[in-house]
């Protein structure tokens, strides 16, 4: 296969019509709208279904009636159009349908800028809906590996008749970089016997999210629930890099990973022993490696362009057996390989306080850096 | 045993459950699903047609058709509708919305269904109240209508103009056909009926987006006995909502209808 020269966006517009997708609905919005604007002429030109909705709203129900059909649907926006989404991203968990749907994230919170941000981490991870459901998150670093996931998107949505969310921010959509393409995939067009429209279903189909009876959906939930624990066992996905040996590692997934990688790899060229872990899967988080990593390292350093949403997550696994230090970029601002060095030399030369308040230092030295001072 | 000439003349619809409904007494939803079940069985549609269910009084609408059904988030119908209208174009898709459902909660997504002529069949049932919830007001609520959320008549300074949907729609260039009927006597009803025929022949025949209004009674929220209710609708309602057909396109014109 050749390498081809594309731009983030487009590439995972063409992974997914390669993947087998037979309807797509979306609104534009920077920076995601290359991947509507390439399926606007794509999807039509091999007669599968393409709308250009209202609002993302109409899209995202677009999709909810789509994904009743059980066949390949999906749609893509970016942090402002994801939170109206939420209302259908509910349903969709509630009615057990399997959707794709791309977040390219984007500065915020309101309308915030169109600079590539990963501050939509805690509404996809931990639910910007309302009631209990689980989305599995997927955190591609280069265009290459949001092209390989977004296959495996519609492959384990089918597969568990979940929401999955590719999770990419304003530098991977808009980033051009060279990539092999998958081969195309045959369309299923075919309704599986659970979906509406069907020619196998014994008997007719209704798809609904009601469950009037508190019991019968307390039922459900814990069917829900259950499948979420075969997922966690099974579909947690990260790379690591020079882990083996490492005293120390820095924890970043996506954009924030790919730059802290280039800072670990100058600081083992230094001589320190540090490595990087990078959450391939934000749900399910790999909480059993980050648990045997707190069991042996020194410390952690957590990367990421937000507030520090995954902090959270990390600290929670870690529970104080090693110091977490943070540092992360907001509202859009990307940090350097440099900022990440200087975190990391911190780390190391710093005093290992389990107990240390990180988030109040990293914002302590933000006030300065910004500009508001002490 | 004494040989009888035995012709049924009137039976359970074929396109119905045997599931009892919840409506209340008196209510014209039973009306409005039994001509949606009819004319889908003569069509012979009944197993290609795909129901979309609103939130609202019809929220469990799927319980009582026998074909397969969807059930929306409020308002969102005509979108979900789409959604499965693109992805399996060969299937007959229909709404079935009430006031808040569609004119108000979706006014957004009925609107734009309408303009990209889509081809569903939406049958829109407006009672002047929100039912499910306990009869609060509207969009489609009168001047000077007493709900329970505007108990002392709606103000129009302060709470607008109802909405008539039927010729809101009918502006629309991706509107095919749009009709508004009343459930509230026996020759209406059988008028309701033939427009529902049309507005799905319409899907059929692939010409774009089609709507009924139906005029319907809720005794219930209303405060009113059935005849009361059916006789209150004809002196306030159809003054306000003039049943007619308010978008026939040239195509549509020139549609012939099989079958009766």
């Amino acid at each position: 296969m050749a390498l081809e020269l594309i731009k983030g966006n487009i590439a995972v517009a063409e992974a997914a019509i390669r993947a087998g997708l037979v309807s797509y609905f979306g609104y534009p919005i920077t920076p995601q709208t290359e991947l509507l604007e390439h399926l606007s002429a794509r999807m039509p030109e091999l007669g599968r279904g393409f709308v250009q909705a209202e609002s993302e709203l109409g899209a995202i129900n677009m999709v909810y009636g789509a994904a009743c059909t059980g066949l390949r649907t999906m749609t893509s926006s970016s942090s402002p159009g994801v939170s109206l989404m939420q209302e259908g991203i509910s349903y969709l968990a509630g009615t057990e349908l399997p959707a794709v749907i791309v977040d390219v994230v984007r500065g915020g919170p309101g309308l915030g800028n169109i600079a590539p941000s990963q501050s939509d981490y805690t509404q996809m991870v931990h639910g910007g809906g309302h009631g209990e459901y689980h989305v599995i998150v997927l955190a591609p670093a280069s265009v290459q590996e949001a092209v390989d996931l977004t296959g495996l998107a519609f492959d384990i949505a089918e597969k568990y008749r979940m929401v999955v969310c590719l999770l990419l921010d304003g530098f991977l959509g808009q980033m051009m970089e060279p990539v092999v393409l998958p081969e195309f995939q045959p369309v299923r067009t075919i309704p599986p016997a659970w979906g509406v429209g069907s020619p196998d279903s014994k008997e007719r189909v209704v798809l609904t999210s009601i469950n009037i009876d508190p019991p019968s959906q307390e039922k459900f939930n814990v069917k829900m629930m259950t499948r979420w624990q075969e997922i966690e066992a099974n579909e947690v996905r990260f790379k690591s890099y020079y882990l083996e040996d490492a005293e120390y590692v820095v924890i970043g997934y996506g954009t924030a990973g790919r730059i802290a990688l280039s800072a670990v790899r100058a600081a083992r060229e230094q001589g320190h022993k540090i490595g990087l872990l990078r959450p391939i899967t934000l749900a399910p988080f790999p909480t059993k490696a980050v648990d045997e990593l707190a069991a042996r390292v020194k410390g952690f350093l957590v990367v990421e362009m937000s507030n520090g949403q995954m902090l959270d997550d990390v600290n929670a696994i870690v529970a104080k057996r090693a110091p977490v230090d943070f540092y992360g970029r907001m509202g859009g601002v990307v940090p350097y390989p440099d900022e990440i060095a200087n975190a990391i030399s911190e780390l190391i030369n710093g005093d290992h306080d389990p107990n240390a308040d990180a988030r109040g230092k990293w914002l302590a030295y933000m006030r300065k850096l910004v500009g508001m001072g002490e | 045993m004494v040989e009888t000439d035995v012709k049924i003349v009137y039976k359970r619809p074929a396109g119905f459950t045997d599931r009892v409904t919840h409506y209340c007494p008196g209510c014209t939803h039973g009306v409005a699903h039994r001509l949606i079940a009819e004319v889908l069985e003569e069509m012979g549609e009944l197993n290609n047609t795909i129901g979309v269910a609103p939130v609202g009084c019809a929220v469990f609408a799927y319980n009582y058709f026998n074909f397969d059904f969807v059930e929306a988030a409020h308002g969102r119908a005509p979108a979900m509708a789409t959604g499965i209208k693109r992805t399996l174009p060969s299937k007959t898709l229909f709404t079935y919305q009430g006031d808040g459902d569609l004119a108000s909660m979706g006014m957004g997504e009925i609107v734009a269904a309408a303009a990209r002529g889509e081809q569903i069949t939406v049958i829109f049932i407006n009672n002047t109240n929100y039912g499910m919830t306990g009869g609060q007001m509207a969009p489609t609520t009168l001047p000077g209508q007493k709900t329970s959320s505007s108990p002392l008549g709606r103000d129009v300074e302060t709470q607008g103009y109802p909405i008539r949907t039927a010729e809101l729609l009918a502006t629309l260039d991706g509107a095919s056909f749009v009709a508004r009927r009343s459930l509230h006597d026996a020759r209406s009803i059988r008028m309701a009926k033939r427009a529902l025929r049309t507005a799905f022949e319409v899907q059929k025949h692939g010409l774009g987006f089609s709507m009924v209004e139906l005029l319907s009674i809720c005794p219930t929220n209303w405060g009113l006995n059935t005849e009361d209710s059916r006789k209150w609708l004809a002196e306030h309602m159809l003054p306000y909502y003039p049943v007619g057909d308010f978008k026939v396109s040239t195509a549509v014109s020139e549609m012939k209808i099989g079958g009766n």
